[in-house]
């Protein structure tokens, strides 16, 4: 797969001027909610983003689709420079690129039933005639595995699954390329996410739709994924195909992520945890940011931020350690 | 739908049920009328014959029955001053407070809720602190303060407007003003918190993320999410179109409901003041009763459901 990218993120910071205390007087700080992330996606390809609560993965979503400026770094999205200030180029490229969000109840207007909010972006662009509108939506309907019958309904009289299914059709009905999900089975039952995820591949075949994935759930995002992206306060710290890493993460902190992950087989074996919470994204440690959690830290670590660098084939790694294993290197010690 | 409206319409007419017996019943505890009425040494007899021919002479049981009794006949008892039926008397004076509420009303809801939905899309920006200083000074300051102050700025300084009486429509405008601000200060801060409440919501977010340009998505996501709540107030409001003016008729000496109501209470008229306080309830049960069909017409999530509501 060497086709040429569809949405080509570089060096994308962002950052938020922060009161360090409460006061009107008190000094103000920098939080680097995003710090220098760069990913290239294909047509038809799925990125997954993963990383814990507040590393920067939500931020990044909105940055990509212009929903915030950002603070340095550029967004090219099918050729065009993605800007949140530009408004008409900006709300043309909104056909191509469309969002699924976290709780699909909180994305649907209560008021209005389910089939005409779906219908919405095709209204707004004035695509077609009202009766090929509705047959669109239907047939997004039919794809997205919900009733006919469900198009009068409103959001509360539907499930958690069903109403994500509206969100999805509704996000596919302008035939985006590109489709930026947000924790998107987060909010649902077990049984519904399996269900989901599936319908996710599939409309992904069927539609060629390139899916930046954004999840805190590693097994989830290894299960839709062509390529993984870890990410820890703010910055890609691993990338590259999913069954690799998950198999061999070379970098520390995928290595407790993954071994974090439940699974039958790994009963027994030893679990990596972290130590600590992860610092404050307005007080970031200096050198490599995960120094002060990482079992393997030296004093290069200390001082010296490291790279994202080549590790193998099609695979990234910022770490000065790369490579060297947690549960080895206690043995060893 | 019609459920949810027979429901709502049942507890209405039970409120307004419970409103008649509590007022009578406080009103038969807090003394004879007959002795402040015909004055303390007033012969016996003539005590006697007063309480004879208003009833009183019956127990407080009786009396009851006797009154609901009436009441379903559409007799509202007699003005114990002066012998004319309660009802008249009441009914005379409605059109005098109206004179000023639904004035007051129209200002209310002209400026609260532009002034809300202004300040909310501009949060944060100079408009909008200045618009919710103004509110908090709107509503903090009580109404007969307030009537003061403008009857001393605009009667006694500048003399432009009478200070009293309902002579002209000039005597109106200064009750008017009064009665309006405070409901305008509380619209507009309703009418704001519940926007922004709209506008931090996902499906807003959604809205933009999609391509609805911003005032498309105010117009047909925010402001019909942000009637709801505001609606409630406004509701209130039209329920105390009666009865809200007590207090500015007596500092503009305006002869309406609300003046009849303390006159009636001082002079123990005590078939007026049951008159008045069940005009009252029916206003404000009927209002809430609009607001609650209202809601049902607004948010689909509360049509076909009877009793309780979900959110």
């Amino acid at each position: 797969m060497t086709s040429a990218p569809l949405i080509s993120v570089s060096e994308l910071r962002r950052t938020y001027k922060v009161k360090t205390t409460g006061g009107w007087f008190s000094p103000t700080a920098e939080l680097k909610a995003v710090d220098g992330v760069s990913f290239d996606i294909r047509p038809g390809e799925t990125l997954g983003l993963v990383g814990e609560s507040g590393c920067g993965k939500s931020t990044t979503a909105k940055l990509v689709l212009g929903l915030i400026p950002a603070t340095s770094g550029k967004v090219v999205f099918e050729g065009k420079p993605v800007a949140a200030d530009s408004k008409r180029a900006w709300r043309e490229q909104r056909r191509r690129m469309q969002m699924v969000y976290q709780d699909p109840l909180g994305a649907l207007d209560r008021r209005l039933p389910v089939g005409t909010q779906a219908m919405e972006p095709l209204d707004i662009f004035g695509e077609g005639t009202k009766v090929e509108r509705r047959d669109r939506m239907l047939a997004l309907f039919d794809a997205v595995g919900l009733p006919r019958t469900s198009v009068d309904r409103y959001p509360h009289e539907l499930s958690g699954g069903q109403r994500q299914r509206v969100v999805l059709a509704r996000a596919l009905m302008l035939r985006p390329s590109l489709l930026v999900c947000d924790e998107p089975i987060s909010a649902l039952d077990v049984s519904i996410q399996a269900q989901v995820i599936n319908l996710l591949k599939d409309l992904q075949e069927q539609l060629g739709v390139a899916y930046l994935f954004i999840s805190h759930d590693l097994k989830v995002v290894r299960h839709v994924s062509h390529r993984v992206a870890v990410m820890y306060l703010g910055r890609i710290v691993e990338s590259g195909r999913p069954e690799e890493i998950m198999r061999a993460p070379a970098h520390p902190y995928s290595q407790a992520l993954i071994s974090a992950v439940p699974s039958p087989r790994a009963r027994g074996k030893e679990r990596i945890v972290l130590e600590g919470d992860p610092p404050s994204p307005v007080d970031i440690p200096k050198g490599c940011a995960f120094h002060p959690r990482c079992p393997l830290a030296t004093d290069r670590c200390r001082s010296e931020a490291p790279e994202l660098h080549p590790f193998g084939e099609q695979r990234h790694v910022a770490c000065h350690r790369a490579g060297v294993s947690i549960t080895s290197a206690r043995g060893a010690a | 739908m019609l459920a949810y409206i027979a429901t709502r319409v049942g507890r209405a007419i039970f409120t307004i049920f419970l409103v008649l017996t509590f007022s009578f019943t406080i009103l038969a505890a807090t003394g004879d009328p007959a002795l402040l009425i015909m004055s303390v040494d007033a012969p016996p007899e003539a005590i006697e014959a007063f309480r004879e021919r208003y009833g009183l002479d019956a127990s407080v049981w009786q009396q009851y029955i006797g009154y609901l009794g009436n009441l379903l006949q559409g007799n509202f008892g007699q003005s114990l001053r002066d012998g004319r039926d309660a009802w008249d008397v009441v009914v005379e004076r409605i059109p005098l407070t109206l004179a000023l509420t639904v004035p007051a009303f129209l200002l209310k809801i002209g400026i609260g809720i532009p002034a809300g939905i202004y300040a909310a899309l501009h949060r944060n920006s100079f408009l909008d602190r200045l618009v919710m200083m103004i509110s908090v000074a709107g509503y903090t300051v009580p109404s007969f303060v307030l009537g003061l102050i403008l009857i001393l700025i605009f009667a006694v300084n500048l003399g432009v407007l009478p200070s009293g009486g309902q002579d002209t429509w000039r005597h109106a405008i200064l009750p008017i003003v009064t009665l309006g601000t405070a409901g305008a200060a509380i619209i507009a801060r309703y009418t704001r918190s519940a926007m922004l409440e709209v506008l931090g919501q996902p499906y807003i977010r959604t809205a933009r993320a999609t391509g609805v340009p911003w005032p498309k998505a105010v117009r047909r996501h925010a402001l019909p999410n942000a009637a709801i709540p505001t609606l409630t107030v406004v509701g209130l409001m039209v329920g105390s179109l009666i009865a809200g003016a007590v207090v500015v008729e007596s500092v503009f000496s305006w002869p309406g409901v609300g003046r009849l109501l303390i006159s009636a209470v001082a002079n123990r008229d005590l078939m007026i003041v049951q008159a008045i306080l069940l005009l009252v309830a029916v206003c404000m049960v009927t209002s809430n009763l609009l607001v609650d069909i209202a809601y049902g017409l607004i948010d689909p999530r509360l049509r076909g459901r009877s009793g309780s509501r979900k959110t």
